[in-house]
């Protein structure tokens, strides 16, 4: 009975949470151009529009340019800081920890606004690169909170170890250090990049008028008349993702890189 | 390797970089927008350096004072319902075999490429009157005629709770995974009921991580934007919208950047006074 009951609650909220990409997948594969569910016909039409219709494909590579961008950023700063907090005594150094998870934080508007006001002032607003900062910014918590899930993780006596047979800093982080931490730089990585892929707000406020990523482009779409081709945009992203996290999980250990135990232990 | 105090240049080297992105490109952008609230605005223009409270003054009327109450008690409802139905799920997955663990976590983390804009679509096809739920009702004979639930209150929070449910699972699960199994064993052995078990022993040894969770759906449902609008009504537009409306349509950046000082303090108030409440039901 207990067992009836958990399963029934795991199945009512994997219907809950699976139901908007059954429609979106719906959608995506319709042959007509209304947004007509359940769907009539089967096509890849609309998959295609995305790469062969000039103005999507623009958003694509626009969106992918800047989660590349942005989330390479995220971990070069994450990744230092980081470190140097597990390496070393250094209390006013959790400043900056604090920093990095404040922009995640607080709610998105206020990052997107401060943003706004910054560029506008120091005269570089519509840049395209001051996305890429933005984003960097305001998702920078999540490689700095896997990262530091990382180093809590790694032995000590390992880089004690190391150390003891004489090798220096630079040596005992190439060798020991970020082989360990490897996995953890991935999956910081990949949240900021699908996050990044994914902003609308303060991509909107930093570049909206310059540029459109895919969120704009399929909002727009949205507002001004239905396209299928947002739908399959999503549906790719989605499986996209999917394949992603699940290649992180087929060759390291996902449950333990959210922060489970290690499934030795 | 023991941990040790940085000394001299080269050891501070690491921190150099991030600290100065950080205070660059966060602390100053905050502390212009809060400059920036104080301007006088310029018809026409952007903004003139000044001192004006006219901004903040703003607040009084009884239109700005019906949005903020419906922003926080969305985003209180928001946090609540997506707590009451994430906990037990995320429970569940925990106590899975960890090959499901795996399945459950790609899904969530794949649902977490869904756009704000997407989900907003989604739902608004699910909840309409055409192509929606309502129809399988009818053909259930559990309802007479299909109807349109969208747009309405019941449709903003269930797409934003849709929209909060992976971030809270995925805060709740490491403690969840972690709990030591032998605590509700104990419990189970000294004669108490799963579901006994669950709300006297499992839910306690979590409360801080069920504060946590509680607060980041909030902050997270403070801050929608999209929702609110593809779903709703105007009457049922936050805080979010109306400060995105001014700052970029009605080129009236001093009283955004009002507003958004005003939002940043009232959630940092909320969470104190929760952390506090917290700490509280903790002695």
């Amino acid at each position: 009975m207990d067992r009836f009951l958990s399963r029934l609650y795991l199945a009512l909220v994997g219907i809950f949470l699976a139901a908007p990409i059954v429609v979106v997948a719906g959608v995506s594969f319709n042959e007509k151009q209304n947004l007509a569910f359940p769907p009539q016909g089967f096509s890849f039409h609309w998959f295609a529009e995305i790469f062969v219709n000039p103005e999507w494909f623009r958003a694509l590579v626009a969106s992918v340019l800047l989660a590349i961008t942005s989330a390479a950023l995220a971990v070069a700063i994450a990744l230092p800081l980081a470190w140097f907090l597990w390496r070393r005594v250094a209390p006013w150094a959790q400043v900056f920890q604090l920093l990095g998870v404040a922009p995640f934080t607080l709610p998105p508007v206020i990052t997107a606004l401060g943003f706004l006001t910054f560029w506008a002032t120091s005269g570089f607003y519509g840049q395209v690169w001051t996305a890429v900062i933005a984003h960097a910014i305001f998702f920078v918590t999540l490689p700095l909170v896997t990262l530091t899930l990382g180093f809590s993780s790694i032995d000590r006596s390992l880089t004690e170890a190391a150390a003891t047979m004489g090798a220096d800093d630079r040596t005992v982080f190439r060798t020991v250090v970020l082989p360990l931490i490897l996995p953890y730089v991935v999956s910081g990585y990949a949240f900021a990049f699908v996050l990044s892929l994914n902003e609308y707000i303060v991509a909107y406020m930093t570049i909206g008028f310059v540029r459109e990523t895919l969120p704009i482009k399929v909002f727009n779409a949205l507002r001004y008349g239905y396209t299928p081709t947002m739908a399959a945009v999503s549906v790719l992203f989605v499986a996209v993702t999917a394949a992603v996290f699940g290649l992180i999980a087929r060759f390291g250990d996902l449950p333990k890189l959210m922060g489970a135990m290690s499934s030795k232990d | 390797m023991r941990r040790e105090p940085a000394r001299g240049f080269a050891q501070h080297m690491p921190v150099i970089f991030p600290g100065l992105m950080l205070t660059v490109f966060f602390i100053v952008p905050f502390g212009t927008m809060v400059v920036v609230s104080f301007f006088r605005r310029q018809q026409g223009g952007f903004y003139v350096p000044d001192f004006v409270l006219a901004n903040y003054a703003r607040f009084l009327t009884p239109f700005f004072g019906n949005v903020l109450a419906f922003s926080l008690y969305l985003a209180v409802a928001v946090a609540v319902v997506s707590l009451v139905v994430a906990v037990p799920f995320t429970y569940l997955i925990a106590r899975s075999r960890r090959r499901t663990q795996v399945i459950w976590l790609v899904a969530l983390l794949s649902i977490l490429s869904l756009s704000e804009v997407i989900i907003g679509f989604a739902w608004s096809t699910l909840l309409s009157r055409t192509a929606g739920i309502t129809n399988l009702l009818v053909r259930f004979g559990l309802m007479e005629a299909p109807k349109a639930l969208v747009p309405g209150f019941g449709a903003v929070l269930t797409g934003m709770v849709y929209q909060a449910m992976p971030y809270a699972v995925l805060v709740l699960y490491p403690s969840m995974v972690r709990l030591d199994p032998t605590l509700t064993e104990a419990a189970r052995t000294l004669g108490a009921s799963p579901l006994k078990a669950f709300f006297t022993v499992v839910l306690p040894a979590l409360r801080t991580t069920l504060i946590a969770t509680l607060i980041m759906a909030f902050i997270f449902a403070l801050g929608s934007y999209l929702l609110p609008q593809i779903l709703g009504r105007p009457s049922h537009w936050t805080l979010s919208v109306l400060i995105t409306d001014q700052a970029l349509y009605q080129s009236n950046m001093p009283f955004a950047a009002a507003m958004a000082v005003f939002l940043v303090l009232v959630s940092l108030a909320l969470v104190t006074l929760t952390m506090f409440v917290g700490k509280k039901l903790e002695a």
